[in-house]
């Protein structure tokens, strides 16, 4: 899923100062999961911007709403009427969901209260790490379903780098496991040790051009 | 008059603490309003800011001693929210003291009273 952080309250009160009546909007599924941008988040940023606001002494009148995907233009188009009702919007969605709703209400400004960060999954209580890169061009059946373009610091394709610490622990990073450690005692539980001499050609990164785009095969 | 302190009281410490605090004759301030809660664990981050938003000068959270909570981990996870209510606070240059958290028993009546008259000094202070 998609991991988000959310800014700093005083970058989000920055955007919202010119404005006196906005739509926080939530979007329900990965931000709400990585605890940034559900519906309990954007009645807590709700809350913050206003007690922030009136200490100024100035009113800040807040909607708020959570839809179950903000990367859906039919998903959003619920929101049609309370954005009518609002100047401006915070979306606490990734940037997907972001720019959705800007496409979707073109005449609102639609500002992002969060960052977004990686694809990634949880590995403990409200701790999440990334596990792909988006690359375009996956080649974990030989990795032993661990990517070393983003779990290896230094996104190598050919083994370790030399200087993996003791105990399997990255160099750059003694928290961080070495990937070519994992996947080397992957590929050896799994009697596949003879992809570690596989030789990987340096990878295509043009495998996705920017602006990325897939059409599903129609059936 | 000081402004008003909500205790969200843990039915099974805080609020017979209060209880015998009034059976007792304990003075407290008169600007307390409790809010029986089935567990402290049941206060959430949104119900502290609600309530300094409507008006409250503090907000307590009032659970059961450490260890002693009936729901296990409902106080422990209560003063984790405080606490982030009162980072949420400050990241706005608010004051996070006027929000705290206590652990008592039922039979602490006193501890009650004090933490309803700490919180209520801080709310008192000066310029506030």
């Amino acid at each position: 899923m998609i991991i988000a952080e959310r800014k700093p309250i005083e970058e989000i009160r920055l955007m919202m100062a010119p404005y006196k009546k906005i739509l926080v909007a939530g979007c329900g599924t990965c931000v709400t999961v990585c605890w940034v941008g559900g519906e309990k988040e954007v009645g807590i940023l709700a809350s913050e911007l206003r007690l922030a606001r009136g200490a100024e002494g100035r009113e800040l009148v807040t909607l708020e709403a959570t839809v179950d995907r903000q990367c859906e233009k039919e998903m959003l188009a619920e929101l049609r009427d309370k954005i009518s009702d609002v100047e401006a919007v915070v979306s606490l969605a990734c940037g997907a969901g972001v720019q959705t709703m800007a496409e979707l209400f073109e005449d609102k400004p639609v500002f992002p209260a969060v960052n977004t960060t990686f694809i990634g999954m949880p590995e403990g209580e409200g701790l999440w790490v990334e596990m792909c890169g988006a690359c375009g061009d996956c080649f974990l059946d030989r990795t032993g379903g661990i990517c070393p373009v983003v779990r290896c610091a230094k996104g190598l394709l050919n083994g370790p780098c030399g200087g993996t610490r003791r105990g399997g622990k990255c160099e750059i990073d003694a928290e961080k496991d070495c990937a070519w450690v994992l996947i080397y005692r992957r590929l050896e539980r799994q009697g596949r040790l003879d992809l570690m001499r596989e030789y990987r050609a340096p990878k295509n990164y043009r495998a996705v051009k920017r602006p990325g785009r897939v059409q599903a095969a129609k059936a | 008059m000081n402004g008003k302190i909500v205790a969200f009281c843990c039915e099974n410490s805080a609020y017979p603490a209060a209880d015998l605090a009034g059976k007792l004759g304990l003075h407290y301030s008169e600007n307390l309003r409790i809010i029986r809660v089935p567990c402290a664990g049941r206060v959430d981050v949104i119900h502290i800011l609600k309530a300094l938003e409507n008006g409250a000068a503090g907000v307590l959270v009032l659970g059961c001693e450490e260890g002693a909570c009936r729901h296990i981990t409902g106080n422990t996870r209560a003063k984790e929210r405080v606490e982030y209510s009162s980072m949420l606070l400050r990241e706005i240059n608010l004051d996070g003291r006027v929000v705290a958290m206590f652990n008592l028993s039922p039979n602490a009546p006193h501890k009650f009273v004090k933490a309803v008259n700490d919180i209520g000094n801080i709310t008192a202070e000066p310029g506030r």
